[in-house]
């Protein structure tokens, strides 16, 4: 027989089967980028925000993001995922939640496939996601909460509201935006404009630290901030490039964008201090950085280069602003801008990917752009994913802060622990020990 | 016998410490201070928030001197301490009423 012909009967099976076979290149991606998502949080994200603090609470904000990586990751074993990417019987509910029939993933085998990699894969990838939004929100409270109360706020917030918005966005056929064909690439709605609310309303309901706005509240190292806002960039490639769900161009594409627009909203942050402050400063650069991260993720796989600069710089103006005058004009204490710089930007990046998508199919989940080319409709489809996930995730956080608080009998340190410092009142612990 | 106690710019340390050295004074304590005085504080700033911080880092040197040496050593302390802009801290003299050496028990005059 011919060799040609006997090479394509073999390749043959891998055309009708290709949906269904495990594809290692894929797998080892998935995987990797599972860790690098996992890096951001209890190191990246950690750091970046423990450096902000005053001495005194360094640990307790690095206690705070860790904690909540670790309750979350399990309350997404235990029913997050479930909630969040299975399917309801009930069309209505389907709209808004799965179901539960995977709780503690039973009814899954480690053999099961989602795509071309393991399901596991796919669940412990998820569950970094969930995990890292809710840490977003623990920024905004620093120095002055109960450990308690925010462990248990953050177990049931990953229940209440992180699932149900990953699955309106991210859930498939039903889910109320998914349907809509709202354009989320990694979570710029479901991860930082959520986690970023969240943060918003404790801050509000926990109240300002105590000698807010007055009093002195200087970082006690921008070092590890900066350390932190850089291991959050090498991680973000997990994040974005990661959510292409395979070692494919696309993910190509987003690893790309997240680099462009990072680097241009850092300048634009260094930039923007340098005139209005005359002086730029690390922590600017730092977070100049991270709000560009943050704007680029709902449109990592969804626009060019010419768009992810536009991303990074207009998205850290707005988020400069909010930190720099919104907040000080509304007074509110979102201590670290968990508000100002993973909502706004978020925000930001959700409505301008509407504007920005590339009329590509093949880089287009869903919607209208998609469908006809209707930019516009695609914009309005994006404006109301935000508002959805923004009342939805106001509502919600309030709800689970007041159960929270109910269950562990207040929120909030007394003002003998909250003067001593965290570290020591609730974690017998010390910084530095000289 | 006295001691003499000088509150100085931080940068100024090496300079006062080598001009002493040339007069014979080779031993002192120093110690990391914050103050204020005339000079005010300067400004921080995080993000948008604007810190005025009133307390300056200083550094404290304390030794213990020879009556008949406590002129030279505040002149020479003076003159390397100072860059005429305010801040340059100032000089502080009292009197000692013993002196004990630890590791062989000389007293006063002999333990300087």
């Amino acid at each position: 027989m011919k060799r040609w012909f006997i090479a394509l009967l073999l390749v043959l099976p891998t055309f009708v089967f290709a949906e269904d076979t495990l594809n290692t290149g894929d797998t080892a991606w998935m995987m990797i980028s599972t860790a690098l998502v996992l890096l951001m949080t209890p190191a990246g994200l950690a750091l970046f925000y423990a450096g902000m603090t005053r001495s005194k609470n360094v640990l307790n904000t690095y206690a705070m993001v860790f904690g909540a990586f670790v309750v979350a990751f399990i309350v997404w074993i235990i029913a997050g995922y479930s909630i969040a990417f299975g399917s309801n019987s009930s069309a209505a509910l389907q709209n808004v939640i799965g179901n539960f029939d995977n709780v503690f993933l039973t009814g899954t085998k480690w053999t099961d496939l989602t795509g071309t990699y393991p399901t596991y894969v796919f669940v412990a990838f998820q569950g970094t996601f969930a995990a890292i939004t809710v840490a977003i929100a623990s920024g905004s409270i620093i120095e002055r909460m109960k450990y308690s109360t925010w462990l248990i706020f953050v177990a049931i917030w990953g229940l209440v509201v992180y699932a149900p918005v990953a699955h309106m966005v991210w859930g498939g056929d039903g889910a109320l935006l998914f349907d809509a064909g709202a354009l989320d690439f990694a979570g710029g709605t479901v991860v930082h404009m959520n986690g970023g609310l969240a943060g918003l309303v404790l801050a509000i309901l926990v109240g300002k630290r105590a000698g807010y706005p007055k009093s002195a509240m200087k970082p006690a190292t921008v070092l590890l901030t900066a350390l932190g806002a850089a291991l959050l960039w090498f991680g973000w490639y997990g994040f974005n490039a990661g959510s292409a769900f395979g070692a494919n161009a696309i993910a190509g594409l987003a690893l790309l964008t997240t680099t462009v627009a990072t680097a241009a909203a850092a300048i634009t942050w260094m930039l923007a201090e340098w005139f209005v402050y005359k002086k730029p400063t690390l922590l600017g650069i730092a977070t100049g950085a991270v709000s560009g991260l943050v704007a680029i993720t709902p449109a990592a796989g969804f626009v060019t280069v010419g768009g992810a600069f536009v991303i990074g710089i207009l998205g850290t103006l707005f988020a400069f602003w909010g930190v720099t005058v919104l907040k000080k004009k509304l007074g509110y204490d979102d201590s670290l801008d968990a508000f100002g710089v993973h909502f706004l930007a978020g925000l930001f990046g959700a409505l301008a990917t509407g504007l920005l998508a590339v009329k590509d199919n093949d880089l287009l989940w869903d919607g209208p752009l998609k469908e006809s080319g209707d930019r516009m409709g695609q914009f309005i489809v994006q404006v109301e994913s935000v508002v959805v996930i923004g009342l939805f995730t106001l509502i919600g956080t309030v709800v689970v802060y007041y159960i929270a608080t109910a269950l562990t009998g207040g929120s909030r340190v007394d003002e003998e622990s909250e003067a001593m410092g965290l570290d020591e009142s609730v974690h017998g612990e010390k910084y530095i020990n000289s | 016998m006295k001691r003499v106690e000088a509150v100085i710019k931080p940068f100024k340390l090496e300079d006062v410490k080598d001009a002493l050295a040339e007069i014979g004074i080779d031993g002192m304590t120093v110690s990391e201070v914050k103050g204020y005085g005339r000079q005010k504080g300067h400004s921080e700033l995080y993000r948008g928030a604007e810190y005025v911080v009133d307390f300056l880092p200083k550094i404290k040197m304390e030794m213990i001197v020879a009556e008949d040496m406590v002129e030279q050593v505040t002149a020479t302390i003076v003159e390397a301490a100072r860059t005429g802009k305010i801040g340059d801290g100032k000089i502080f003299v009292s009197d000692i009423e013993k002196i004990i050496r630890i590791r062989t028990g000389e007293t006063d005059e002999e333990a300087i």
